[in-house]
């Protein structure tokens, strides 16, 4: 559980950080991102009187982009690319392969909260395809064999 | 020793991290001096991690590296099992005409002093003592059209915002390359960074702009982090700031980073996103040009567009028009992606056919099979089956065949691919990057789902339905996601009908 008074002191910085730039909605929340792990429903209001916007229309932005967390995601995310140069290369096998050892679907963390599985479309990787991305480390070629691999890995 | 180790995220997810480390190491063990340099990539995605080592013979290339194969980089190299010869030298790099990445994987990304040294800066060196009015008159006179897709000429856009009059302009480049199958921003970006500067930079001495923003999807890492380092690096040279190489007038970038929507790629959505909205698109009118970012005149261009108006002016607007066919002029970076044995990246003019680019430079499927289907341009791009291979690679050669370029992204699939899990695909993706401005991409796009389903249960009578809503969807959505959506749909549908027509008791 988050401390609220550490969450406040620090969005307050973030906040103050971003007060120049033109359009600070994006910087901020990914700063909070960065910071927190997720968007707490409780910085919302602060971030909302800072940029005199609504809770709602800060909301609607959140919910918006698939970046933004609204709870915290697993211990590790694994990102597997769903787009159509890795599926020319067998992604969907791949995905099927990680759902099922996981046990999880897309978007799902496993029980013990060690893996969020999400899917990307495009890591920009469609030359070596089927493409991952394992808590922002980038993995081209990724076979079932690979998936296993990076599985234990994050399981270790 | 000065070793070259890429950089580039498709070289670091096949392990050129790891291959870096293991070289320094074996330097240390060996107590040798080893000067290791990160470039971005040569483009040759399955040579790589591509090592180069430079010799009295030139750069001579190692490649694909593992770390097994470092301790022969420090033997004799002539013996290396994975020597490749001069890197130059090379039927990929030599069949090429590399203008606007001719710099790309040769020199040190975020060295100024090697740019300058490979032609860099001496376009804005020239653009700096020319007015507004003849900068835009030789983008035009280039050719030069939106390489992110649209194939708008350049040159229009940036008369119209030149022309406007604000108390503020800016320059916005669209780096949210989302489209699968392209990756040539984040090449550009990732191994050449001054490019896109200095190209962002002419575009605010001819429009009168004096901020910029680079807005880099947030699924690119190191394209965001070598940009950042770069911008960072170019003002403290002058060459960004208060002064544009010390006699300019102002003109600084900003790097935002997007939040996962592919719908922030459409230039308007862009914009709200920048603004900090949800990237929903605006309507056309009012044009970006004339009420963009904060209601300001803004130039919106692509990566590879900014990055291409420097060798436009370092070597001329007649040198680059010379390239190319009909109103296609210049060249454009071909993404070769998908099942293929060589896959890439490869500047080259317009021009080639589809199949001199599938069966010729990419060598046909990495698996062995025969190729059923390319799709050209990104998710809302056509399949072009065999029978249209003879399609020159141009924007109204592609138009004319219902289709697109795009931002020159192809995908190859084999033989196994089934065509209507495709076109479900291509509604199902777009159902979910709908931004939910308009009916027919919202609603449509989830209707189209649906009635693949039926298509595939065996009920012959939702095709002409499916046909219907494409018609709908195409002509009634307000951008490309909702709108082009129809195109690989209906390409499917069109050119491999076999795979649309399921029986249904094969179906239960």
């Amino acid at each position: 559980m988050l401390d609220v008074s550490m969450v406040s002191d620090r969005v307050a910085d973030i906040l103050a950080a971003h007060r120049d730039l033109e359009g600070p909605l994006l910087p901020i929340l990914h700063a909070i991102q960065a910071e927190f792990g997720y968007i707490p429903q409780s910085t919302l209001p602060g971030i909302a009187k800072a940029l005199n916007l609504s809770k709602a229309e800060v909301h609607g932005v959140i919910s918006f982009y698939h970046d933004f967390r609204e709870a915290p995601a697993g211990r590790h995310v694994l990102k597997l690319c769903r787009a159509e140069a890795c599926q020319a290369m067998g992604a969907d096998r791949v995905a099927a392969h990680a759902q099922g050892t996981l046990g999880v679907d897309w978007h799902g963390t496993t029980e013990d909260g060690a893996v969020t599985l999400e899917p990307v479309f495009c890591l920009g990787l469609c030359a070596c395809g089927p493409a991952a991305m394992v808590d922002g480390r980038l993995v081209g070629r990724c076979d079932e064999v690979e998936i296993d691999a990076l599985i234990a890995e994050v399981r270790a | 020793m000065k070793i070259y180790i890429p950089l580039d995220s498709a070289a670091v997810a096949l392990g050129a991290d790891a291959l870096a480390a293991a070289v320094a190491a074996e330097a240390r063990r060996l107590d040798r001096e080893v000067e290791i340099i990160r470039n971005g990539s040569r483009g040759m995605v399955w040579l790589e991690p591509l090592v180069e080592v430079v010799t009295p013979q030139g750069r001579i290339g190692f490649g694909p590296m593992t770390p097994a194969d470092v301790p022969g980089l420090f033997a004799d190299l002539a013996v290396h099992p994975k020597a490749l010869g001069p890197v130059e030298e090379l039927p990929w790099m030599k069949g090429q005409t590399r203008l606007t990445f001719a710099r790309v994987g040769i020199i040190d990304p975020l060295s100024l002093a090697d740019y300058e040294a490979e032609g860099g800066l001496s376009g804005l060196r020239k653009a700096v003592a020319m007015d507004p009015a003849a900068i835009v008159a030789e983008v035009t006179a280039s050719g030069l059209r939106g390489r992110g897709g649209a194939g708008f000429p350049t040159g229009i856009k940036w008369k119209t915002v030149s022309e406007a009059v604000a108390d503020r302009k800016y320059i916005v480049c669209n780096a949210d390359e989302g489209d699968s199958a392209t990756f040539a921003d984040r090449m550009l970006m990732e191994g050449d960074p001054f490019t896109l500067i200095e190209g962002m930079i002419i575009a605010g001495l001819a429009t009168g702009a004096t901020k910029g923003f680079v807005y880099i999807r947030s699924e690119y890492p190191v394209a965001i982090r070598v940009m950042e380092e770069a911008c960072r690096l170019a003002r403290a040279a002058g060459l960004l700031g208060g002064s544009v190489l010390g006699s300019g007038p102002a003109f600084d970038i900003e790097i935002r980073v997007g939040a996962g929507a592919y719908v922030c790629g459409e230039e308007t959505s862009l914009l709200n996103s920048l603004e900090g909205k949800r990237g929903v698109v605006r309507a056309k009118p009012p044009l970006p040009a004339l009420e963009g970012f904060l209601g300001r005149p803004t130039v919106v261009n692509n990566v590879i567009s900014l990055a291409s108006v420097p060798v436009i002016f370092e070597k001329g607007a007649a040198f680059y028009k010379d390239f190319g066919l009909g109103r296609s002029r210049g060249t454009i970076p071909l993404q070769i992606a998908g099942n293929v044995r060589f896959g890439g990246l490869y500047e080259v003019a317009f021009g080639l056919t589809l199949g001199d680019i599938v069966d010729g430079i990419a060598g046909g499927c990495a698996t062995g099979r025969p190729v059923k289907a390319v799709q050209v341009g990104g998710p809302l791009g056509a399949y072009h089956p065999r029978s249209e291979f003879d399609t020159p690679f141009g924007y109204e050669e592609f138009a004319g065949k219902d289709g697109l370029i795009g931002h020159a992204g192809l995908t190859v699939f084999d033989d196994s691919a089934d065509m209507l899990k495709q076109a479900r695909f291509a509604m199902e993706f777009c159902a979910i990057e709908s931004c939910g401005k308009c009916t027919p991409c919202r609603i449509g796009a989830v209707r189209g789902v649906e009635t693949v389903d039926r298509i595939a249960k065996g009920d012959a009578a939702a095709i002409p339905l499916l046909t219907d809503l494409c018609v709908t969807m195409k002509s009634g959505s307000l951008c490309a996601l909702g709108g082009f959506t129809p195109y690989p749909v209906m390409s499917a549908l069109t050119h491999f009908p076999d795979d649309f027509a399921r029986s249904k008791e094969a179906a239960e």
